[in-house]
């Protein structure tokens, strides 16, 4: 078994590399974040906690950080509304163009951010409604929705179609079982869209940017000032946004993993 | 003879140009046993999803209790349905499965525990109340969805293959239970399988359905000894049906003369006439082997091609010079005193009284 010894050590080395490229950075943000000096340079100078405390002490920063919050979350409820609607009207229903509006549906992520940006910035402006913080809101719903309508979908997809018959010839009304069959069959499923719409959300530069007018978001906030100079700031904030988002990925797949096991079982 | 609990009167479905059921006509009595048996396909599970109010028949009436029912939306129907895959929510316990429907009734929740209590120990499986779905094994899982369309206290009850997936074993077991509770509670029950052995074993009475329309109705006993057709007769199996022409007809009795020879059956007030073409079947287990030719009449000469053993019964497969098929059936230890090999040629007789002619040749 020598052979697949060495194999398994290149692909342990592969692994770990691709994770080296892909954390290196924001670990080195986040070390740097801790550092007293002003220029990310090695040696390093002191552990200091300096760039927290400007960055607390700045109320731009917490009206950004507030206005994130509000918009994460609110998006994901919407877009999560919205993936459940059309998920379940994919699962129940057969209806003629049913190809082209699920391609519809799911046409969104493939359109660059920046091309997305510049319609939805046109588009709302037309419709006097720039610049607001529903602006940002309503232009997320539209970004993640599909993220939510896939992830729901795989669940239903799961889902054996005699039960939904079977609730209604135990006298459930349609939307009983809607509330009593489906909904509680999809709740893992919903949960992960939840985390993982807001996280979308939550990190998004390019649509804030350009919709957001003066209520800007945390992503668009740390852009303003890297442009002004360089201030280690940015990678307080980084760290912040960083966990924040992890945190919200990680309950998402928790939610899909426990849903995968209970799948099996049922 | 019990009133008519449901009737399908002159009951259609099609599914765009796929007819489902041609043309259904038949009565459910109050308190009985019916199996609905058939090949798949046959239009027998969307027979009974058009009870529950699960389809829409495309033509004609189904009335229950004297109502018309064809625009009566599931739930507001009583007609709880077992399914072939059972269909029990995953993420509720055994319990909060079986308190389900009567949650959508709007049963208080004291009196939903109590019930659904009842009816999970009178099926020996109250220890599970609180597990969950996923957790109970094939034998728990039927009893739990059982239980869940029998807490509602239906007056007719609807199973669609509900033994289908479980172990031999576990189906006898699961025929005895289901057919002790329907006595017991003297509701009605429509059944639906593929299972011969099923049907049989159960049922007051038996419908044959094939491509969308009913072969036969009756009691098992009388589909088996008396199919009324060449479908029917096909489908039970274990026959052995003869196709000829008819060569005399002398009172109750008439001389059908096929390829393997000329037979004697009673006529059984089916119309025969001379000279047309009629066929005739005699069960498996009616016919006799012989090593030394018999002196009466209904003898065939075959080979023997092979056997197939089912616990203590045997089954022959035979045939003549003429490549006719025959099938005799008997029990083991009768077969032991001939001593026959694949290969080996015996006389087989039967009966003239134990012959069946069909009605349509």
């Amino acid at each position: 078994m020598k052979q697949s010894r060495s194999l398994n050590f290149i692909l342990g080395s592969y692994v770990v590399l691709i994770f080296a490229f892909v954390f290196a950075p924001i670990i080195f943000s986040m070390i740097f974040s801790f550092n007293s000096q002003r220029f990310p340079t090695i040696p390093l100078g002191e552990f200091s906690t300096e760039w927290y405390a400007k960055v607390l002490a700045d109320p731009d920063i917490w009206k950004a950080a507030r206005n994130s919050l509000i918009v994460s979350c609110s998006t994901a409820v919407i877009a999560t509304f919205l993936g459940f609607c059309t998920a379940y009207s994919d699962f129940r229903y057969n209806f003629r163009f049913k190809g082209p509006y699920l391609a519809l549906i799911l046409l969104p992520p493939t359109i660059p951010l920046i091309i997305m940006a510049l319609a939805m910035l046109a588009w709302l402006s037309k419709i006097e409604m720039s610049g607001q913080l529903y602006s940002i809101i309503i232009a997320h719903s539209v970004l993640t929705a599909p993220f939510a309508m896939a992830v729901i979908r795989l669940r239903l997809n799961q889902m054996d179609p005699d039960l939904e018959s079977a609730a209604w010839n135990l006298g459930g009304s349609e939307w009983q079982t809607m509330r009593h069959v489906i909904v509680p069959f999809c709740k893992p499923a919903i949960f992960s869209s939840l985390f993982l719409t807001a996280a979308v959300s939550f990190d998004e530069f390019a649509v804030s940017w350009f919709v957001s007018g003066l209520n800007s978001t945390l992503p668009v906030v740390v852009l303003e000032i890297v442009q002004g100079n360089i201030d280690p700031q940015v990678n307080a904030i980084g760290t912040f946004v960083f966990l924040t988002s992890m945190t919200l990925v990680v309950l998402a797949q928790l939610f899909f993993a426990s849903r995968q096991i209970k799948g099996m079982h049922a | 003879m019990s009133k008519p609990l449901v009737v399908f009167d002159k009951v259609q479905k099609h599914f765009g140009k796929f007819v489902a059921v041609k043309e259904l006509d038949f009565e459910i009595r109050e308190g009985e046993f019916l199996a609905i048996m058939g090949p798949s396909g046959c239009g027998k599970t969307t027979t009974l999803r058009m009870l529950a109010g699960l389809e829409a028949p495309t033509h004609g009436e189904i009335r229950l209790n004297e109502r018309v029912m064809n625009d009566v939306p599931p739930h507001e129907r009583d007609t709880p349905l077992v399914w072939q895959s059972l269909a029990l929510f995953p993420f509720l316990t055994a319990r909060e499965n079986v308190e389900f429907g009567l949650k959508m009734r709007g049963v208080d929740k004291a009196e939903r525990k109590e019930r659904a209590i009842k009816w999970l120990d009178k099926m020996g499986i109250l220890e599970f109340e609180n597990r969950h779905i996923s957790t109970l094994s094939g034998g728990q899982k039927q009893r739990v969805a059982l239980a869940r369309s029998l807490v509602m206290e239906p007056q007719i009850l609807l199973l669609d293959e509900p033994l289908s997936a479980l172990d031999a074993h576990l189906v006898i077991r699961m025929q005895a239970v289901l057919t002790d509770l329907q006595r017991e509670l003297g509701i009605t029950f429509v059944y639906v399988t593929h299972s011969q052995s099923e049907a049989f074993a159960m049922a007051d009475r038996v419908i044959i359905m094939g491509k969308g329309e009913i072969g036969q109705i009756g009691t098992p006993k009388e589909i088996y000894r008396a199919p009324a057709n060449q479908f029917v007769a096909e489908f039970v199996g274990r026959n052995n049906i003869l196709a000829g022409k008819v060569k005399t007809v002398d009172g109750g009795t008439a001389c059908i003369a096929t390829t393997s020879g000329e037979f004697t059956v009673p006529s059984n007030g089916v119309p025969l006439v001379e000279g047309l073409n009629a066929s005739f079947v005699i069960s498996a287990d009616l016919v006799h082997i012989a090593t030394k030719e018999p002196s009466g009449e209904n003898k065939a000469y075959c080979k023997l091609i092979s056997e197939e053993f089912v616990g203590s019964m045997v089954t022959l497969f035979l045939e003549d010079a003429q490549r006719q098929e025959f099938k005799v059936q008997m029990q083991e230890r009768e077969l032991s005193k001939f001593d026959l090999h694949s290969g080996d040629e015996i006389w087989l007789s039967w009966d003239a009284q134990s012959a069946h002619v069909l009605n349509e040749s």
